[in-house]
This record gives structure tokens, sequence and C-alpha cells, in this order.
């Protein structure tokens, strides 16, 4: 991979790849993906070293069903092949529509929303036990934050003082149904709230990579961290931003030219 | 039960470093205090929080520690079900569930703290082991074996104190074998965990009745050993299933090998109500208005009905 790209480069890139496996299956969760795209870009190609190896800095998509932009970039690393994601939901593959612990480069199975922040809870106090350096990074997804399981994980990584961990939420406000707004209106303000739990925690612009690392660089070293990053569900495709039916959906041919072009006249 | 847990689990964690206790706001009685005095760090209270209690296990597991979860099996197992099935068993990871008072032990603590269901329950999750000790002998030599097992998870089914020993004079345990208990040629009852002693005493007050009655015990109801039960099954023209869970356990898989086995004698089966009684008092009383008894046993086992 050219080390070089610029996030802007390569999160075109993941998107149109993206895009391609959505030919090839009649459902894939490409709006989910598509809201944090920059997000684990930042992750895997700035903040995680060493992530090939086993001791290295663990990534896990707690937002199971965001998993396409987390293959395609462990696909770019080498951990993955692109035969396993032309596999991708079919029999035969070992790639299904949420990542399934023991895949190269899975970490954990979720999938089940508010799984992911406790087992890596779990994971921090761990290498935490043998005084190791390894960082852990986790993608929430908003809906996930109505899950009191999320706020057992957010008290207890406060209360072991895990400071190894670097929590984002990728805040679209959209759940399968409806907006958090709307239907919840009572889950913001989110900083607030998660402050009081003890962590270091601050919002950004969850597109804009320069944003997201002003807003980690704000952020105390001590604690556990967590950027509450804005983001649009769809990113990147702007009849895809916003619009429920990507939440699953794939293009049809003519869709997916109208999307291609437009990621690449973006350029 | 509870301290011999204690003594076993405190042992093997002198010589296992990766071992540690996730406790959800339960009093770390006996040794479990001198564990968590020895070593602090491997002793989490994660409170009355039973879904990260399991998640936080998941991820030791995951980077080379061997956790026990522990607190009543109510919310052992059941607060935290879709956690237990997704962390633990989905993932393999060698975790063990230890479920406090399985069964009606908490018997005055009403239905919110029984556990009727457990090993039922448990029986149907993939990868999943299921353990019910008998006796405190039984609990030492599971802990033992839990402490170093990497087959994936393990729920160990307990009783809470008290309970007496049966196993002094068996022969040794055996992972996923069934244990002969006691000796006799007209009947025998198949059972396991803390109610069997009143298979015992009913095999007593059988044998008193002229019947010579055999007690089995089931250790490991996952996996079932189902060659050593269709040597019981082809050894025994009359059989009882006495077990305290919910009539969907290890009864079940009796009467399904039976039935493969073609068996032609007499399968009686012995369980608790499928329902949740509102009645209080001691564990026995709680037994007994479940219709688990020395008399109502031997009743049905002597007339047949």
């Amino acid at each position: 991979m050219p080390n070089s790209d610029t996030s802007l480069i390569r999160c075109r890139r993941y998107r149109k790849r993206i895009l391609e496996i959505s030919q090839q299956v009649s459902a894939l969760h490409i709006a989910p993906a598509f809201s944090c795209t920059e997000i684990v870009d930042l992750v895997y190609n700035e903040l995680m070293s060493d992530s090939h190896v086993d001791g290295g800095d663990v990534f896990v998509m707690s937002k199971g069903h965001g998993c396409m932009i987390q293959y395609v970039i462990l696909e770019e690393k080498g951990l993955l092949t692109s035969q396993d994601l032309d596999n991708y939901c079919k029999p035969g593959g070992i790639l299904g529509a949420h990542p399934d612990f023991g895949n190269p480069g899975i970490r954990a199975s979720t999938g089940s929303l508010g799984h992911g922040l406790g087992m890596i809870v779990g994971q921090a106090y761990a290498e935490q036990l043998k005084r190791s350096q390894v960082q852990f990074y986790v993608v929430l997804s908003d809906g996930e934050l109505q899950e009191g399981s999320t706020w057992e994980a957010l008290s207890m990584a406060a209360s072991l003082r895990l400071s190894n961990i670097t929590a984002f939420v990728d805040n679209n406000d959209f759940t399968s149904l409806e907006r958090m707004s709307v239907g919840q209106p009572a889950f913001y303000p989110v900083v607030e709230k998660v402050s009081a739990f003890n962590w270091s925690v601050t919002e950004s612009d969850g597109h804009d990579a320069s944003a997201l690392r002003s807003a980690l660089a704000s952020l105390s070293e001590a604690m556990p961290r967590m950027v509450v990053a804005k983001t649009t569900k769809g990113k990147g495709v702007s009849f895809m931003e916003g619009v429920p039916i990507w939440h699953y959906r794939s293009p049809n041919s003519d869709e997916y030219e109208r999307a291609i072009l437009e990621l690449t006249s973006s350029a | 039960m509870r301290n011999k847990f204690s003594d076993a689990f405190f042992e093997a964690s002198i010589d296992n470093e990766r071992l540690c206790l996730i406790v959800a706001d339960i009093s770390p009685a006996g040794s479990l205090a001198k564990f968590r005095e020895r070593t602090p760090e491997r002793f989490i209270n994660v409170g009355v929080a039973e879904q990260i209690m399991v998640g936080i296990a998941a991820g030791l597991a995951m980077r080379g520690f061997q956790p026990f979860i522990y607190t009543i099996a109510t919310f052992s197992l059941y607060r935290p079900f879709e956690f237990v099935r997704d962390d633990l068993c989905y993932q393999n990871l060698p975790v063990t569930v230890v479920g406090i008072g399985g069964g009606v032990g908490y018997s005055t603590l009403g239905a919110t703290h029984h556990a009727q269901e457990d090993v039922a329950l448990c029986m149907t999750i993939p990868n999943m082991t299921v353990l019910a000790p008998c006796d405190p002998l039984e609990v030492e030599v599971m802990t033992k074996w839990c402490a170093y097992q990497q087959r994936g998870p393990v729920y160990l089914r307990m009783g809470k104190a008290g309970e007496p020993t049966l196993t002094e004079t068996a022969e040794p345990w055996q992972f996923g074998k069934i244990r002969h208990l006691r000796e006799g040629k007209d009947h025998c009852i198949v059972t396991y965990g803390v109610i069997t002693k009143l298979a015992i005493a009913t095999a007593e007050a059988l044998e008193k009745k002229g019947i010579q009655t055999a007690v089995v015990a089931v250790p490991t109801l996952k996996p079932l050993d189902r060659e050593g039960l269709g040597e019981i099954l082809s050894s025994f023209d009359d059989i009882s299933v006495v077990e305290e869970s919910a009539p969907r356990a290890l009864g079940l898989e009796v009467e399904a090998l039976a039935f493969r086995t073609r068996f032609t004698g007499r399968l009686q089966t012995f369980s608790l109500r499928d329902e949740f009684l509102h009645c209080y008092g001691s564990h026995d009383d709680i037994l007994t208005a479940h219709g688990l008894n020395v008399g109502t046993i031997l009743n049905r086992v002597v007339t047949g009905k």
C-alpha cells in the first residue's frame, strides 16, 4: 500500500472497492461503512502500530455491521485476500456481514450491538496486567450507546483506569429505524454523559482526518479516551447520504455507475 | 461447595498465574478472600453489572488468561445470557461460568433467584461444556480441571453450602464419564448435582422395601456420556432419572437414548415442575413443592404411577 496516500485518496479507494463488492451481493451494509471510513482509515493507517501481528495494537469494529471498511483495509494490508472479499457472504467464503473472531485481523465477533467495548475492556485490562504497550481502538455506533452493556463497559474501563483504550463513536444519528435525535432525543448530549463516566472525551468531524487528529491530540493520555465523531451515514455518495434504505441495500448497476462517477469526480 | 470451590480455586491460582476471578457484587467467601488479598489485580468486582462481567472475561481469555466468572446462577447465566452465548460460546473461549445455587437452592428468595432452566439451557448452546458436581469432592476436582482446560466455555453448576460428601469411595471422576455411586440390581437412579443426596436417600429407602437400587451420577451433562448411559439402559429394566432442573434436561436425553436403543423397560423421570412456584421455605421444602422428595419418588418407583 502506498503509505504516502492521503486519507482522502485512501478513503475514496476504499469506498470504490466496497461498491465493487456490492455488485456481487444483493445486500450489504454500505452506508454504515461509509459513515466510519475516515475513522477506520485513521486507526489502521496512522494510529495502530503492528496491526498485522498478534502482539500488535488491536482494533475492534464494535458496530459489526460497519465491517466492510475493515475488510477492504485488511485486504489492502494483505491480511485478507481479494478472493476472500470476492467470496463475501457466499458459500465457501470466510467473510460474512459481521466480523467473525478467528478470521485474519478480526479480534472479536461482533454484530450484536453492545458487545465490542466490553471485550475490549477485558483485553485492555489483560495487557495492562502484562504491562504491555498494546493499544486498543474500537468503533461504536451511536445506536450502541443505547445498550446498557455499553455503559457498564464505559464505567468499568474508567474504574480500571484503562488508558490504553481509544473509542470512536460513529455518530451518524441514525439507527435502523430512525434518527436518534427523533427517536430518543435524551440520547444527547453524549460528550457530557461519557465525560461523567470519567472518560476523556471530545467531539469532532468524523470525515475530516485532520479534525480527528486534533481531537485525539486534545485528549488525556491518562484515562480512556473517546471521540464522538459527527458523521453522515452513506458519506461520499450523495444519493445514499442520510437515506435509510442504504443501511442494507446494494446499488443496481445504474446506481453503481453513478456512485463511482461521483466518487471519481470528487477527486 | 462454595468453600471447596474457593479452596480449589485458590490452590490452582498459585500454580496458574493465568487464573482470574470476576464477580458481580458477591462476597468472596473463604479462600476467595485470600485470592483477592494475594493477587488483587486478578480479582475484579464489576458490581451489579453482569454483562460486563462476561465481556471482561471474554477479553481476558482472548489475551491468554483463564477467567472464572462467579455469582448466583441466575445472574451468571440468565442476566447476561446473550453475552455468554456470543462472547464465550460463539468465540469458544475457555471461561468458566460458575453458577452458585443452581436449581432452587435459594429457596427463600423466590423464583427470581431460582435457576431451574440453567442446565437445559446450557446443554443447547454449541461449544458449551456443562458440569454439575454432586458434592464438595466433585467441586474440588472439577474446579481444578476448569482451571487448566482449553476446550472452551464451561458452565459449572454449583450448590451453595453444607452439601455432604457422597463420592469418597467412588471411582475417580473423569471428564465426560458417568460415575457409579451405589450398587444395586433391581433399579437404577440416574442423577447429578446437589439432588444426588436425595437420590441416595431414596435408594436406601427403596432397599428397605427390598428393591436393590443403584445410583449413577452424570457429573458431565455435556458432552453427555451416551455410551455409559447406554450401558445403564442395557443393564437395568427399571430406571429413574432424578434432576433438580426444568423438565427438559437429562431426563429428556435419557428418554431419547432409550427410544434409540429400543429400551423395553420402565423409565421414569423426576424433575422440577414446569412452573414458577410462589412458595418459600428450606431447599427441601421447595423440592417437595416440586414433587421431589424421598416419599414421592419412592411411591412412584414402587407403584409405577
